[in-house]
């Protein structure tokens, strides 16, 4: 268990500067092309998002896998496209599994049989599926235990690998193949489940909600996620082009919208204080991020502006209480 | 693709990365056509591409991985030299694969 002091110090926001772009280019990327991601599927440009952090902080990371489309697409037997120790072991244990490597870890550590001057991070990289619903009691375990590591997840707020079922990521009204919307129901009757919160419950030191089309904030994140001891959560905007019924070069457009309609905001919580990281100069009405998705066509069929509406509620409701938190 | 007789016992994986050999490239409908001379090495494309497809060298974009790129056009449609009708003065056009395949 990482010993943690109670008020851990954080590498402030203004201390991570991010090189240009230009000078990361000369860094390897740790996760290989070849891995059987959808095309234009977001979660590719995620990974290397990460890794190119990790690269500028001289760390490398040990991560544990959920069950998930990453893990399908990178471990196809007889290839990996992975270049770091890496692991995978069932749906629900990302976050346990990744516990006992660090704690084996530091034992081996503490014997003297590895080297102890290494710069490692250990990693559970999970999706929606695996983080939210399946994967969540090992994930509230690890965070209660107060190990050192991050808990990657990538949210594409569905179970896009095995067809694109509903899970507690996803949004109210969305139309999924178990939810599909009908003359029953208008797709998942039930809002989103605010994830990061219930992180934040936990008491653990870094809580942060990135989005892959603004890499500067992310770049931070992931750094600061790096250097912070004990736990942190990361929870991260992944479009999924196939889940989503949207273009496939949109992928990055439809997260900037996510983050300019204030549907994904960007802020990070240390120690349980609130921060908003970007504030919309000018907010934009939710319909723009909805109509570039097919899962959301049927709320733009005529007699159901109201679906609309009580979505753009249920991001006012939780921007306004962001906003609350930010005072406290 | 290696046979059974080859592989290891265990189905352990000795090379890391090893699903470079693995052509995604062959999925394409779509290609990413770069012109060079409209550049202007901002590396947008490089930093949102998902396929570690956009070949960068000495701080210049230099061409795009054809072995690997899936064609999702993210790169063209994020580029900010590529906006427009003007194909002549675009960095990244996405041009229909068919028109290529005689010529690999």
């Amino acid at each position: 268990m990482a010993q943690v002091s109670d008020k851990p110090k954080f590498v402030t926001r203004e201390e991570v500067k991010m090189p240009p772009l230009k000078e990361l280019t000369s860094m390897r990327d740790k996760i290989a092309p070849g891995h059987r991601l959808c095309t234009g599927c977001v979660a590719g440009t995620i990974l290397r998002q990460m890794f190119m952090a990790a690269e500028a902080a001289d760390y490398t990371l040990i991560i544990a896998n959920a069950t998930g489309c990453v893990e399908v697409c990178t471990s196809i037997y007889p290839y990996t496209s992975w270049k770091v120790p890496w692991i995978h072991n069932a749906f629900e244990n990302a976050a346990a599994t990744i516990t006992g490597v660090e704690a084996a870890y530091k034992a081996l550590k503490k014997k003297g049989m590895l080297p102890s001057d290494k710069k490692v991070k250990f990693v559970a990289l999970a999706g929606d599926g695996g983080t939210y619903d399946i994967g969540f009691q090992s994930l509230s375990g690890a965070f209660e235990r107060n190990h050192d590591f991050i808990y990657v997840c990538y949210d594409n707020e569905a179970y896009m690998n095995t067809g694109i079922q509903r899970s507690s990521a996803t949004p109210r009204h969305a139309s999924t193949t178990t939810q599909p919307a009908g003359k029953v129901i208008p797709g998942k009757p039930q809002p989103k489940k605010w994830m990061p919160e219930i992180a934040v419950a936990h008491g653990i030191p870094y809580v942060a909600q990135l989005a892959p089309s603004n890499f500067n904030d992310f770049f931070k994140k992931f750094t600061k996620a790096l250097n912070t001891e004990g736990p942190s959560y990361l929870n991260i905007f992944c479009t999924c082009p196939r889940g989503w019924r949207a273009k496939e070069e949109e992928g990055i457009l439809i997260s900037k919208l996510a983050v300019e309609t204030n549907y994904w905001p960007l802020f990070e919580v240390e120690n349980g204080s609130w921060k908003i990281n970007y504030k919309p100069k000018e907010r934009k009405s939710v319909v723009e991020f909805l109509k570039k998705q097919g899962r959301f066509k049927h709320m733009f069929k005529s007699g159901n502006e109201h679906l609309i509406e009580e979505l753009q509620q249920d991001v006012d409701k939780r921007w306004e209480r962001l906003l609350k938190l930010e005072q406290l | 693709m290696k046979g059974w007789k080859n592989l290891e016992i265990g189905a352990v994986i000795t090379e890391p990365g090893s699903s470079t050999v693995y052509k995604t490239g062959e999925w394409r409908a779509w290609r990413p056509v770069f012109q060079r001379e409209n550049c202007i090495d901002c590396m947008i494309c490089w930093v949102f591409c998902p396929d570690s497809s956009i070949i960068v060298e000495d701080n210049k974009v230099v061409a795009i991985d054809y072995e690997h790129c899936k064609g999702c056009g993210i790169c063209a449609f994020e580029c900010p030299k590529s906006k427009g009708d003007n194909e002549s003065k675009k960095a990244l056009i996405m041009k229909p694969e068919y028109l290529f395949r005689e010529e690999d």
